[in-house]
């Protein structure tokens, strides 16, 4: 099966909504597991690996949650749809990069992505919209003690589960929230709530994890140490800091209106009328005021609009989804004429947002603001 | 994002940095970067840049420079090189370097939490079959025979279940 007619649309991805959705975009715990009799994914050579992948592809494949699952080896799949399942986030950017001997298994509903012969022999995930990490963990659980028994797994009784690289070892855990924070950045707090978040033993990243930059205010929160505390502790450990940033950013939000709303409606109308009118854009442009956009529909600021126009958006102008909605092979400069279409049309049913100052201040801080 | 050293470029070169479980993070323009050495591989092994400064050095030194894991040949050089493991094995071919680098990236040094269930139920096993043992030995100083009986029988049913693997 082609992996355009498996994937939902970016639209039904959209639709998914879980907890706090509107901080918490979404959920995930992936655990790493290796394979006893095998030199690691990055030490093996390739006709080792191709014996791992042939070894481990079949044992995922038959677990009961990966029924009428996408399974693939990565040399299967044309770059361009690499890159979909990075924009997606189902696969890292690592694997992306890989080819024969790694493999991907993601079942029908979007919610388990196995990646076989990454940095690990298998990096499998679980995913969740919303704030839903217990039941990403107890899902992802489960489908590891299935997997246990069809498969020798390199453990050691004092050092855990065996990984490639030792910031892994132990539990194999990484447990990451995705959150949407416009109202901290706006209010330039970010750098405190990061600062502190990493004192914690947490890490925040950028978008697309490791090294990169926090596009559209989304930032990762994950945990780092894997060894010494239990999975279930390192959750509930993830739980308290995210329900801490929640409340900050929407402390941050409800006191940006309070103080500074012509700011922050400056901030969103330019927004709307770049989104809405522009004839070029970026991508990275164009994500920066997609959160503006979303920050106005948490905002109230356009009526009738859905917070999942935005979301849509934010996956579906990027590089890689441009490309396959056309036949030909577009350059940088013609994408970016094709995504300010695209987002013309698309915010042709948004009307222009409807900034409301609390107790009828407008004159006076129309002037306060200039 | 400025470049931390410079404050004046933006910052592309980004690295953390490990030191006694404190965690620094840095941001350098590219020639603050250049000028610290950072991009430059040969002063800088992805090891470092991986598990923290003097990572590579630290494994170096203790497990020597001459070892070789039996199993799949990865030498301390691949893991200055890598910053990775080569196997599973390598965790006991390089251990001793490799348990004061868990000390700083981790919280602790032995494993808690989630154990795959076969061997979960033979550490349960080996543990219930060493109490029937002791009490087996109390019973039969205690002339306490029919008790004894009652305790083989019991530690014959679980070999059984051992499969035999675990002598006793």
């Amino acid at each position: 099966m082609k992996l355009d007619d498996f994937l939902v649309t970016p639209a039904e991805t959209a639709r998914r909504k879980g907890p706090h959705d509107r901080i918490v975009m979404s959920s995930r715990v992936r655990l790493a597991r290796n394979i006893d009799d095998a030199a690691f994914p990055g030490w093996a050579k390739k006709p080792e690996r191709v014996r791992a992948l042939d070894l481990i592809q079949p044992a995922v494949e038959d677990l009961p949650e990966m029924k009428g699952a996408f399974s693939q080896s990565m040399d299967n799949l044309t770059q361009l749809d690499r890159q979909i399942l990075v924009e997606r986030h189902l696969i890292s950017r690592e694997h992306a990069a890989r080819s024969a001997g790694s493999g991907l298994v993601l079942n029908r509903e979007e919610t388990f992505c196995v990646m076989i012969n990454e940095e690990d022999h298998l990096r499998m995930q679980a995913l969740r919209p919303g704030l839903q990490l217990r039941q990403a963990w107890a899902a992802i659980d489960k489908l590891d003690s299935e997997l246990e028994t069809r498969l020798d797994y390199a453990f050691s009784p004092e050092l855990g589960y065996l990984t490639a690289c030792p910031t892994n070892l132990g539990t194999g855990i990484r447990v990451s929230a995705m959150l949407h924070l416009p109202g901290l950045v706006l209010a330039e707090q970010i750098n405190a709530i990061i600062q502190s978040v990493n004192k914690l033993g947490l890490a925040v990243r950028g978008l697309y994890g490791e090294g990169t930059e926090a596009l559209g205010n989304v930032f990762q929160v994950s945990n780092q140490m894997t060894l010494g505390e239990s999975e279930a502790a390192i959750v509930e450990r993830m739980e308290k800091v995210l329900a801490q940033i929640i409340e900050h950013e929407e402390n941050s939000r409800a006191s940006l209106l309070e103080k500074k709303p012509k700011m922050v409606f400056n901030h969103i109308g330019r927004a709307y009328g770049v989104l809405a009118n522009a004839h070029s854009i970026s991508s990275k442009e164009t994500m920066n005021l997609l959160s503006l956009l979303r920050l106005g529909v948490d905002l109230e600021m356009f009526p009738g609009a859905d917070r999942s126009l935005a979301d849509e958006l934010f996956i579906s102008t990027q590089p890689a989804h441009l490309q396959k909605a056309h036949a030909d092979k577009l350059s940088a400069e013609e994408r970016d004429l094709l995504r300010a279409d695209m987002l013309r049309e698309r915010l042709q049913g948004v009307s222009r947002p409807v900034a409301r100052l609390k107790g009828g201040l407008g004159g006076g801080l129309d002037k306060a603001a200039n | 994002m400025l470049c931390s050293s410079c404050k004046e470029k933006t910052a592309t070169v980004h690295y953390t940095k490990i030191d006694g479980g404190q965690m620094h993070k840095v941001d350098l323009c590219e020639d603050c970067a250049k000028a610290k050495g950072v991009s430059d591989p040969t002063n800088f092994s992805l090891a470092d840049m991986l598990l923290g400064l003097g990572a590579a050095k630290e494994v170096e030194q203790s497990s020597g420079s001459e070892v070789k894991c039996p199993k799949c040949g990865f030498t301390h050089a691949d893991f200055k090189k890598a910053g990775r493991l080569g196997c599973a094995q390598c965790y006991q071919t390089f251990s001793e370097g490799l348990d004061s680098l868990l000390k700083t990236m981790h919280k602790g040094t032995r494993h808690v939490g989630k154990v795959p269930a076969t061997l979960r139920e033979a550490r349960d096993l080996a543990d219930q079959m060493k109490s029937l043992h002791q009490r087996l030995a109390k019973a039969i100083e205690e002339e306490n025979f029919e008790a004894a009986a009652l305790l083989r029988d019991e530690i014959k049913q679980l070999t059984g279940r051992q499969g035999g693997s675990v002598k006793t």
